[in-house]
């Protein structure tokens, strides 16, 4: 090989610790890998001096301490290029100097060797629930042949969202895949959500996360339970090794845009759970891992007594508007949408990103707006769980820039209490159907994402099979977890054998799936919903690593008929653009049949929206290059069946049938575009049940 | 890490055996840079290759592209489960065929 550097600065400058260094370049900042060596670079504004401490990889004591020279400080920015390291074979973190001042906001402590924000790879937890190690900065090697891969950018109309945790989702025995739990593991099931019909799925924390990291027990196995769900990052740059089949070489960025390319390939979009609203610091009792011995009064909102504000209810909060760390989370997600071709992100407790430092919420949060207007962002879905637990309830009321949509907490709340019989719930939830313009006025529908469920509470199943949450093995004596879950059992708490109870357990869950599958907006449902997962009543599961949590794929032949049903009703929508609109409806267009919506009710085009009727009977209608597209729905949440009128149609076109959740498995739903014809013009809505109708030519041989 | 090229027929064999990491990757790329030929057929047999890391896997995606270049055909041999099942994880495995043995991929390649 050539002796002769290949770049004027390819060569040291200086010899510090044994090793040749020169003064670095600030960015980017981390470390990345350059002619000869590597070159890291950290900022901190209120640090006197930096070290850089390199390991051989596992090593217990270090290889090297390099102390910044002052030359190689460049504003708040130390920066040096070490030549002659391997980069695939060290670890590395650094020791920051300054003052232990905690009523001024200062918690420097040169005897911890901190990570690196923006380590694109942590060491230390290389499988899940392995050994504990120390955590360590490491690099990964960012070249990846991806091809002519890219971001899918499917219209957010057409989104139907799956929600899933990556090692929940194969992690069971039953999954049958060759690497249970992982990313890999997530490949191997992508024939599956084709078959679902799915075309984003949205991964639950991915960035690393120390699932060690609870001290609580099992009350009745006295184990340690363990942070499964993953809400609290200690590396925002790195993929999670524990998820990866190949954490213990270091590949687990390899494995993961393997995950997105093989996702891409087969028309699903990558969505991230990201948490910028804390991390895994906790209060001042918690550990100094990272930002807190960096810059502690920047990264985090603090009192003026300099404890901690507990916007997150975990102990810290994120200064998100501070304009360091501004730039630390928009750095984050460009790293995550151009290294690994992310498709979108959703914001945990979103709220925070929209506070001050002192914890006002602001009217025009910078980091909001920066997030909306980047260019490289520019193809990604942003959605904000608006709100956060310091109160701040941003639902409708979110500062988007017509950029980020909402988790729509308003539709899961009355989907649910009108599917349970509450009274006077009807008219709100013809709102819920449209998109919810009452909260998105101005912008689309597609600013809501429509649930019933999410990670966060209830099973689809469990949301109709318990009155009351049943949280006991979390190990907090069923104090945790959401109180209001708006759940009914149908006759019988928890599993039963009682068919009258079952069969209505059946069909309000299709109740629930139709409702979410033929609403304007955005729908999302958990992964295992669509063949009736449970948790056995537990509607906090976060700590729950076991059969409690983990989708058992068995129930997909034992409920295959839920699995079938769901399917349809993902391809209904598909199929019809009525569902699926850019825009919140309108009246009539003047030219086509209907207006876009219209209500209707025992007689067709009279809706009757007192208190006790809990019906709601609606027909989507759109005439576009498609042709006329009418699909007509009827819940009725009753325990007293209707009949209804239905509107009358053009000659040559009738209602044909394609859902009524009252009819018995296997004839509750049509296949799109098979549907049989109804005959008449009035239909029978059972109690408690939603039927689903499609306008088409008639059949020839009539 | 030792390369060791052979001909079988109008095969190109190129065992790498030894330990494929950072270390020796620059050396190992350079090496089968100068052995792969033009327009020809290449195995690369990796038997005897007793580790290999991710600087390693990304040295035989590199010899793939490098033969695509050259219009060269190239397969492995000789891959431990362990090696393919990382391979396999990470996509590298899905740009190459695999044979089962030397002879194999000799046989397959000369066809």
């Amino acid at each position: 090989m050539s002796r002769t550097p290949e770049r004027l600065d390819a060569f040291p400058t200086h010899h510090i610790a044994g090793f040749g260094v020169r003064a670095g370049r600030p960015l980017p900042f981390g470390a990345s890998r350059v002619p000869g060596g590597v070159n890291f670079s950290v900022y901190s504004a209120g640090a006197t001096g930096m070290t850089l401490v390199l390991y051989r990889r596992d090593a217990v004591e270090p290889l090297a301490e390099l102390d910044f020279p002052p030359e190689f400080v460049t504003g708040a920015v130390y920066s040096m290029t070490v030549f002659g390291i391997d980069a695939e074979a060290i670890e590395y973190g650094y020791r920051a100097d300054g003052p232990f001042e905690p009523e001024a906001g200062h918690r420097f402590d040169r005897q911890q060797v901190l990570l690196d924000p923006y380590a694109t790879l942590l060491h230390g937890r290389d499988s899940w629930g392995g050994q504990r190690r120390p955590l360590r900065s490491g690099i990964a090697l960012d070249d990846f042949d991806w091809e002519d891969d890219r971001q899918l950018r499917l219209p957010s109309q057409d989104l139907v969202i799956y929600e899933a945790h990556v090692r929940g989702f194969t992690r069971h025995p039953s999954s049958k895949v060759g690497e249970p739990g992982t990313f890999a593991g997530l490949v191997e099931k992508i024939p599956y959500l084709k078959e679902l019909g799915v075309n984003a799925i949205e991964l639950m924390p991915v960035f690393e996360f120390d699932e060690l990291d609870n001290d609580r027990l099992d009350p009745d196995r006295g184990e340690q339970l363990r942070n499964y769900w993953g809400y609290s990052t200690v590396g925002f740059f790195s993929p999670k090794a524990g998820l990866a089949a190949t954490g213990r070489l270091g590949m687990q960025a390899d494995e993961f845009k393997n995950m997105v390319k093989q996702l891409h390939r087969a028309g699903i979009e990558v969505i991230l759970d990201v948490v910028f609203n804390h991390t895994a610091e906790g209060n001042e009792l918690g550990p100094t891992l990272s930002f807190r011995g960096l810059d502690n009064s920047v990264y985090y909102m603090l009192t003026p007594d300099g404890y901690y504000y507990n916007f997150s209810g975990t102990g810290n909060t994120l200064n998100c508007n501070h304009p360091v760390v501004r730039g630390f989370v928009l750095d984050c997600l460009r790293h995550w949408a151009s290294q690994f071709h992310v498709d979108g992100f959703r914001f945990d407790l979103a709220a925070i990103l929209g506070r001050a430092p002192d914890g006002a919420p602001l009217p025009n949060p910078p980091l909001l707006e920066s997030l909306a207007a980047d260019p490289i962002l520019r193809d990604c879905k942003l959605i904000a769980e608006a709100w956060d637990a310091g109160g701040l309830y941003q639902v409708g009321s979110f500062p988007n820039y017509h950029r980020f949509s909402e988790w729509n907490g308003k539709f899961r709340d009355t989907v649910r209490r009108f599917v349970k019989g509450d009274e006077g719930v009807a008219g709100e939830l013809a709102t819920r159907l449209l998109g919810s313009p009452d909260l998105y006025a101005g912008r689309a529908p597609t600013a809501s994402v429509n649930f019933v469920t999410a990670h966060d509470g209830f099973t689809l199943h469990d949301l109709v099979s318990y009155n009351e949450k049943h949280n006991d093995a979390n190990g907090e004596g069923n104090r945790d977890g959401d109180n209001d879950s708006a759940s009914w059992n149908c006759g019988a708490e928890g599993e039963t054998d009682d068919e009258s109870v079952l069969a209505l357990r059946a069909r309000q869950l299709r109740n629930l799936l139709l409702l979410l599958l033929t609403s304007h907006g955005i729908p999302m449902m958990v992964a295992g919903d669509e063949f009736g997962r449970t948790q056995r009543g537990n509607n906090n599961a976060y700590c729950q690593d076991n059969d409690l949590s983990w989708v058992d794929w068995r129930l997909a032949d034992t409920n295959a008929d839920l699995l079938r049903f769901t399917r349809a009703a993902i391809a209904f929508r598909k199929a019809h653009p009525a569902l699926r609109r850019a825009s919140h409806p309108r009246g009539h267009q003047g030219t086509g049949w209907f207006p876009e919506v219209s209500w209707h009710g025992e007689q067709a085009w009279t809706p009757d929206w007192s208190a006790g009727r809990r019906l709601v009977a609606a027909m989507f209608y759109e005439h576009g290059p498609h042709g006329h597209d009418c699909v007509y729905l009827a819940a009725n949440a009753h325990w007293d069946g209707r009949e209804l009128e239905l509107p009358g149609l053009p000659d040559g076109v009738a209602w044909h049938l394609f859902a009524d959740t009252a009819q018995p498995d296997g004839n509750d739903v049509h296949q799109p575009g098979a549907e049989p014809q109804l005959t008449g013009d009035r239909i029978w809505v059972e109690p408690r049940s939603t039927v689903v109708l499609v306008a088409k030519q008639t059949d020839v041989e009539e | 890490m030792e390369l060791e090229k052979q001909m079988r027929g109008p095969v190109t064999v190129i065992a790498l055996n030894g330990e494929l990491d950072s270390t020796t990757a620059p050396k190992v790329q350079q090496g089968l840079d100068e052995l792969v030929p033009v327009h020809g057929m290449v195995l690369l047999d990796l038997s005897r290759t007793t580790y290999m890391s991710s600087a390693g896997l990304r040295v035989l995606l590199l010899v793939y592209r490098l033969c695509q270049q050259l219009g060269t055909r190239v397969m492995v041999s000789g891959i431990s489960d362990e090696v393919k099942a990382v391979m396999a994880a990470t996509g590298f495995l899905a740009f190459f065929t695999v044979a089962g043995s030397v002879d194999e991929g000799v046989e397959v390649l000369a066809a």
